[in-house]
């Protein structure tokens, strides 16, 4: 039986993703692989079905914003897990604040649909073919991304403090 | 000997006691509030405490909890408020039948507490009229019961014709509340 650990999916993505694949690193032990985002949705779909890897469950789906990344401002994580084989894999895919766009999870991993959702609330990710993406999280009537970096986290209408004690 | 309020004050004689309405409606108000709990958080469990049998808030006549709006003469809104829950909130208080009042417990409910942040409400006064706030992050028993007792005196020596008055409807028309 062949024993899939992290360098196994390395061997396994780098045999048939090589073009996809922008980084490779692994901190604190946790494969982390940089993708292009024209090739995520085939990605996950081969190590999902692949019958060595069975890549077979969505963790976690988050956003990420780096505004000092010019071209790169947006990330959007996957964290991946085989229940058979017990590894975890993290993809990452860096996106253009300028172009917010994604392809959607939603076909693949039927849990990316809130996640997604989640995503598109507090960053403004929109991810192409969800099939309801909309707030989850936060007030219908919220007009902006609360986590983008650009919007202060503090509420403006709060009166009983000063703000010079509280550095804003 | 059983524990019964002191008659306020009057005239009283041979079979008969004289007083005002506004004194002895507010004297029955004030030692039967049904209490309407809207407790989200830490502060919800510091007033399941306080309705126990070790601090008891029967012994102010508000054991009877009311779960219906229609039937609750006070709101005590006990934890923090999301703005998503704001507009439940207010709907809740709309509900009540006046006379009613309000009681803040904590820090959250009466300003957000250490919940300085784009998605909670900083403070239920941005919704409903606030009666009493409670402070504490959450507020021991003892405390609320002090809030309720704050209502209590508030009830006792509001004038029957209060919510009636041009200051009253100024009040929750500052609030949207018709």
């Amino acid at each position: 039986m062949i024993s899939v650990d992290n360098a196994y999916i390395v061997q396994y993505l780098k045999g048939h993703f090589e073009k996809e694949i922008l980084n490779i690193e692994e901190p604190y032990g946790f494969l982390t692989i940089e993708v292009k985002k024209e090739g995520l949705i085939a990605l996950l779909v081969a190590i999902k079905n692949d019958s060595v890897l069975h890549m077979n469950f969505l963790t976690d789906l988050c956003g990420v914003h780096y505004p000092e990344s010019p071209n790169r401002e947006l990330a959007v994580v996957y964290h991946l897990h085989s229940f058979i084989n017990n590894v975890r894999l993290r993809l990452k895919v860096f996106i253009p604040a300028s172009d917010p766009q994604i392809p959607s999870a939603t076909a693949v991993f039927d849990t990316a649909n809130w996640m997604e959702r989640e995503t598109f609330d507090f960053y403004g990710i929109l991810f192409q073919g969800h099939p309801n993406l909309k707030r989850i999280l936060n007030v219908d009537d919220m007009d902006y991304h609360p986590l983008l970096k650009q919007y202060r986290l503090e509420d403006g209408t709060r009166t009983d403090k000063v703000d010079s004690f509280f550095g804003r | 000997m059983a524990n019964v309020v002191d008659a306020p004050d009057g005239y009283a004689g041979s079979g008969f006691f004289a007083t005002s309405f506004d004194k002895i409606i507010g004297m029955a108000r004030a030692n039967s509030i049904w209490p309407l709990p809207f407790a989200t958080s830490c502060c919800g469990i510091e007033f399941m405490a306080t309705m126990s049998p070790h601090y008891d808030l029967a012994r102010f006549g508000s054991e009877r909890l009311s779960f219906s709006p229609r039937q609750a003469d006070l709101l005590m809104v006990m934890g923090t408020i999301a703005k998503k829950m704001g507009p439940i909130v207010k709907q809740v208080y709309e509900q009540m039948a006046e006379p009613r009042w309000v009681i803040a417990v904590g820090a959250c409910a009466s300003s957000g507490g250490i919940f300085d942040t784009y998605s909670v409400l900083q403070g239920i006064d941005k919704v409903v009229p606030v009666d009493v706030y409670v402070p504490g992050c959450p507020p021991r028993p003892e405390q609320i019961i002090d809030g309720i007792c704050k209502i209590q005196e508030l009830i006792k020596n509001e004038p029957l014709r209060r919510r009636n008055s041009p200051e009253y409807q100024a009040l929750l028309e500052s609030y949207n509340i018709h």
